[in-house]
């Protein structure tokens, strides 16, 4: 099993390690439902060193970022971030993905761990025609993400980075707890946050000087279970369950991800076809009427018959309920429409309701 | 750490008998294998159990674990509370936590199942 720089850390805090496509990575330290509950209401911590960074340079840089992704590229400055996606021909998901503006002939694509050695092997195999150079530099980055209501308060101390000035989806490169950083406000949590990156060697002077920092504030390392719960509460995509190369952009409910008028890229005439033929399915956002806990896989039925599996579900630990994602037929997803989900031997009663189910409000 | 008055079984259940009825729960390292639980589903009272029969589903935010009786009986109380505090499993799940209340059967049941002593050295074989 791979093993990111702070593993010694875990162990140390006394984590639950699992394997993770690959990876030995922490699922909980003291529990799911308090380090979730941490993340909303103080800051959590969370090793995310598994990702993949692919970082796109040359003159047609941007050209092939384009070509690649629905989103508008062009759009952003140098050190603005955009979220996106790599799509096939057929307008699904190879990936959802970050994209970084470090220059205006250098992208960064930051990817889904499970799907690094994908998403690299798709970039290579469309380099052709494009004057570009492609690196898989995933092996050299450390992630930490630093999420929550004080993660500002507590990060402040320790960088050079005007954190004050940092929008949402910006970034800028400075030293944190002395090492040189990139920061972005950027996570996967529905908080405020940031998310750090680093090629030096000893990440974990700035996975404690951030949990020192923070301790009278109420931080907390934060798993991967949590990790997921809270991504679900704020209806954040994962790869694998909600989205695949089986769902299209449209019908996962990402059309503003999508820039029709920037030019063509790959899956945009069958994108545009099925934004102007109107999509035959839609992900949406359900809460059960009955007891019970929804979860992946489980059948779906719709006047007694199935037509979908959930794609996530679980008891949401801040919300108290238990909420998923399904992708019905699109005239059962009106918000209200009711259906079944079947848990082992029962039908349970669950409601179409408004997503994102959890939005901070600050 | 585990009451020398109960019995256990490999699938980590407890059954402590008291005079013709048993308290059935799970056990620590149980509770501490499936994390936090915020759902269980319990059987209605009056349903009949053989040994190793499913008893409901206990779950935690990642997992779902089924639980099975210890001993055969009939369910004459469900322990409620956990409804509405689920948390109760893992806080104290050889007290408060207990899962259901059995009028016992076959009082020979317990003789195939594990004592504190030998379900220790069960869990440390686990370990390895």
């Amino acid at each position: 099993m791979k093993t990111t720089r702070l593993n010694a850390n875990h162990k140390k805090l006394g984590a639950k390690l699992i394997e993770f496509f690959g990876w030995e990575m922490p699922v909980e330290y003291k529990g799911i439902i308090d380090e979730h509950l941490a993340v909303r209401t103080a800051a959590g911590l969370f090793d995310v060193s598994h990702m993949g960074e692919i970082l796109i340079t040359g003159k047609e840089a941007l050209a092939f970022v384009q070509h690649l992704t629905p989103n508008d590229a062009s759009r952003l400055a140098v050190n603005q971030v955009q979220y996106t996606a790599l799509t096939t021909p057929q307008g699904t998901f190879v990936d959802d993905m970050l994209v970084y503006c470090l220059d205006p002939e250098k992208y960064l694509l930051v990817v889904n761990a499970a799907n690094t050695d994908k998403d690299y092997q798709w970039v290579i195999t469309h380099l052709a025609g494009f004057k570009v150079k492609a690196e898989n530099l995933s092996d050299s980055y450390s992630q930490l993400a630093l999420q929550g209501p004080k993660a500002a308060e507590i990060l402040k101390p320790l960088t050079d980075v005007r954190l004050d000035e940092m929008k949402s989806f910006w970034a800028a490169w400075g030293k944190v707890a002395g090492i040189d950083t990139l920061v972005s406000r950027t996570g996967y949590t529905g908080e405020d946050g940031f998310e750090i990156y680093t090629t030096a060697s000893n990440p974990g002077v700035i996975w404690d000087a951030i949990l020192e920092s923070g301790k009278s504030l109420g931080i907390q390392p934060i798993g991967l279970g949590a990790r997921d719960t809270l991504r679900l509460e704020a209806k954040l995509m994962l790869y694998g369950n909600d989205i695949d190369d089986k769902t299209t952009v449209l019908e996962a409910d990402l059309k503003w991800i999508i820039k029709f008028k920037k030019g063509a890229f790959l899956g945009s005439d069958v994108l545009l076809k099925q934004s102007e033929g109107g999509i035959r399915r839609k992900i949406v956002g359900f809460e059960l009427l009955d007891r019970g806990i929804a979860r992946p896989h489980y059948p779906v039925f719709v006047g007694g018959e199935k037509v979908a599996e959930v794609r996530s579900g679980t008891f949401a630990p801040y919300l108290k309920k238990s909420i998923g994602l399904v992708y019905l037929p699109i005239e059962k997803t009106e918000i209200g429409t009711e259906f079944e989900i079947g848990i082992r031997d029962k039908k349970v009663r669950a409601r179409v309701i408004p997503t994102p189910f959890y939005k901070r409000n600050y | 750490m585990y009451p020398q008055d109960f019995y256990y079984t490999k699938d980590h259940e407890w059954v402590q008998v008291k005079g013709d009825q048993a308290l059935v729960g799970i056990t620590e390292f149980a509770q501490k294998q499936l994390g936090d639980v915020v759902y269980i589903e319990l059987p209605a009272v009056g349903t009949q159990l053989d040994v190793h029969q499913t008893i409901g589903s206990i779950e935690s935010v990642k997992a779902v674990s089924e639980v099975f009786s210890p001993i055969s009986g009939e369910v004459v109380d469900v322990n409620s509370e956990l409804n509405n505090s689920p948390e109760l499993v893992n806080q104290d799940p050889h007290g408060k936590g207990w899962i259901l209340r059995l009028k016992v059967k076959n009082k020979a049941d317990v003789n195939s199942l594990m004592k504190a002593t030998e379900y220790e050295k069960f869990l440390e074989g686990l370990e390895h």
